[in-house]
């Protein structure tokens, strides 16, 4: 996503050539951030209906830069002692290890009212939830037209439903899959019994086909029939839906996950970044961004607007009521010990 | 001289040289000196099944990129000209196509509903599609594929220096075509074979992006746990002690081979 990008530094440019314009003076001189997230469809989603809104009612410069992995840069920006970017949308377990690694700034919720109005499992105190997506069980309804797979309990059923099948290479939600096909109920899993999880995917592993590691594979797997059901991004399979092919998911039993808004430790403009995070979680621009792309408000307020019309508040996963049929994940326990234990675990695993 | 190479030799220093040398710097560097990443390298069996598969594939890749460049550099020095220059062009025109686009491309050969299993389920041959990809056949066809342009170039390049009167002599002293192959031919065709398993297999070591969507998930190549490193242990010293070993193995393959021949011909010197 470089548009906004390219805009901003084409009156730059402008600006510098005339070098006249009182306006150009103004606006350099105006209160500006630099603001990171992953780029694509859903970083142009966000300009519309978060980034541009935002900037206007502040009346500051929103400048984007954008990034599949933030993790890594995070760490050496802030490790060089002077970052550049100030807010970054990124997985709300980075920043959460972030914040307890001094990477990230601890935030000041009295300063974030729109984000202190928002339930506590919504928060943490490095980070606001910024969007919701699910980690969902897709299927091709070629091969299951009618009684389709409908929980983990179906997916490690073999016999019932035979077909080809596969799990994201990464054991953030696929734990928890695997514990909830064992029985153990979406609000009952944390801490994860992480010996149980594993034992239960050894039994589904000679039946995978495809350990994926992408969003962009998922979804390719799917579409062209490689495999007849999977582990997938709700927003991923609704893309390959709309394509025309004929795929479906269930939000029953999804594994609710979320980015979140943190500010880099140090960051250049830190007192308009944290004025920024509250506009951005402000719930009627959150009610526009699922306008926008498939994935939800990260501010449960934004379906009390009214601008999220019912019949599309009932595709997206953090809609109270798919919500509640889903597992909430909890970053605090993946980034706890226990959970980057289970994390190195993995590798071993998929090699044996 | 020095002066005309000094240019090249700074950009090497500063894009190479220095940023390599600060990563293994941080392997052994982190709040202290430590040798805490390179005793998981060493220690852990993750480590050690992902070094050995992928000097297995490297290997595979390497013998089956031999037997099919051999026969092809050989075709290309021994006809005339014309189709020499087609067939090196033929060798050379898929290296200008990005390695994602090749990996992307088999895949639509190679999966279940792929073209050579639809193929050969129409002509009845099998009646369940093969499993072709997601694994390390599939890995390994496609590196071999990417890889075959530094099997011939080198093989023909030594072949086209092989004087053509020796083959004759050996005719005329009454060999068979297939004994002066043998006894002349071959032998002095060997730098050549020397080059180009080196290359490939050099470059083999470091494959990642062909693995990661082609193995489906099962073949863990040492370049990928360098990536995964980054993400697991937060700290690049982690990440590039792998990749020291793997840079260190490629230089101990370098030097037991230009004990055998001189580095500049490999490399295309000579």
């Amino acid at each position: 996503m470089t548009t906004k990008r390219d805009f901003g530094f084409g009156y730059a440019l402008l600006g510098g050539s005339l070098g006249l314009f009182a306006t150009t003076g103004i606006a350099a001189a105006a209160e500006q951030i630099t603001f990171v997230s992953q780029g694509g469809a859903y970083q142009q989603a966000q300009t519309i209906a978060i980034l541009d809104p935002s900037a206007k009612k502040l009346g500051i410069t929103i400048n984007q830069d954008s990034i599949p992995d933030a993790w890594p840069a995070i760490k050496t920006q802030v490790g060089s002692g002077k970052p550049i970017w100030d807010v970054v949308d990124t997985p709300t377990g980075y920043c959460l290890r972030g914040g307890e690694q001094g990477l990230i700034e601890k935030l000041d919720f009295s300063k974030i009212p729109n984000a202190a109005a928002m339930p506590e499992a919504y928060r943490n105190p490095y980070s606001v939830s910024y969007e919701f997506y699910s980690s969902v069980l897709a299927f091709s309804q070629k091969t299951f037209p009618k009684d389709a797979p409908n929980s983990w309990v179906d997916f490690w059923d073999v016999k019932k439903f035979p077909g080809r099948r596969a799990l994201r290479n990464h054991p953030i939600a696929t734990l928890e899959a695997a514990l909830m096909a064992d029985g153990v109920a979406p609000d009952k899993l944390y801490p994860l019994d992480v010996d149980r999880a594993f034992k239960k995917l050894e039994e589904i592993k000679p039946h995978i086909t495809v350990w994926w590691t992408s969003g962009a594979q998922s979804a390719q797997l799917l579409n062209d029939g490689e495999v007849d059901m999977e582990m997938a991004w709700n927003g991923r399979v609704s893309a390959v839906a709309k394509e025309g092919a004929k795929v479906a998911f269930t939000y029953n039993q999804g594994i609710l996950q979320s980015t979140s808004l943190c500010i880099l430790k140090g960051a250049p403009n830190l007192e308009t970044a944290v004025k920024f995070l509250n506009e951005a979680v402000d719930p009627v621009h959150q009610a526009n961004l699922p306008l926008n792309i498939d994935y939800g408000p990260g501010n449960p307020k934004a379906f009390d607007t009214g601008v999220i019309k019912p019949e599309r508040a009932a595709q997206l996963p953090s809609e109270p009521a798919n919500a509640a049929k889903q597992a909430l994940m909890s970053y605090a326990w993946w980034s706890s010990p226990a959970g980057e234990a289970a994390e190195k675990r993995w590798a071993s695993f998929m090699q044996k | 001289m020095l002066a005309l190479v000094s240019p090249a030799l700074l950009v090497i220093l500063a894009l190479i040289v220095l940023p390599v040398g600060w990563l293994a710097w941080q392997s052994i560097y982190h709040d202290g000196f430590t040798l805490e990443n390179y005793r998981r390298v060493f220690t852990e069996d993750i480590y050690w099944r992902s070094f050995a598969l992928t000097f297995e594939i490297s290997l595979a890749v390497t013998l089956i990129a031999l037997l099919l460049g051999y026969p092809v550099a050989y075709l290309a020095n021994a006809l005339p000209k014309g189709w020499s220059i087609l067939i090196l062009s033929l060798v050379v025109l898929p290296f200008w196509t990005s390695v994602l686009v090749r990996a992307y491309a088999w895949l639509a050969l190679l999966q279940r509903t792929g073209v050579i299993n639809q193929l050969l389920r129409y002509l009845d041959v099998i009646s369940e599609p093969l499993p072709l990809v997601h694994n390390t056949f599939g890995t390994v066809v496609a590196t071999v594929h990417i890889l075959l342009p530094f099997m011939v170039l080198p093989l023909y390049a030594t072949m086209q220096k092989i004087p053509g009167d020796l083959m004759q002599a050996g005719a005329s002293l009454g060999a068979s075509p297939s004994l002066t192959f043998v006894r002349v031919f071959l032998p002095l065709s060997l730098p050549g074979v020397l080059a180009g398993c080196t290359m490939v297999f050099v470059l083999c070591l470091g494959f990642y992006i062909t693995p990661e969507l082609l193995g489906g998930g099962r073949t863990v190549m040492v370049s990928m746990l360098v990536s995964r490193n980054v993400e697991l242990y937060n700290q690049f010293g982690a990440a590039s002690a792998v990749a020291v070993v793997l840079l260190a193995s490629v230089l101990l393959i370098f030097a037991a081979v230009s004990r055998f021949i001189s580095l500049d011909r490999i490399l295309g010197q000579k």
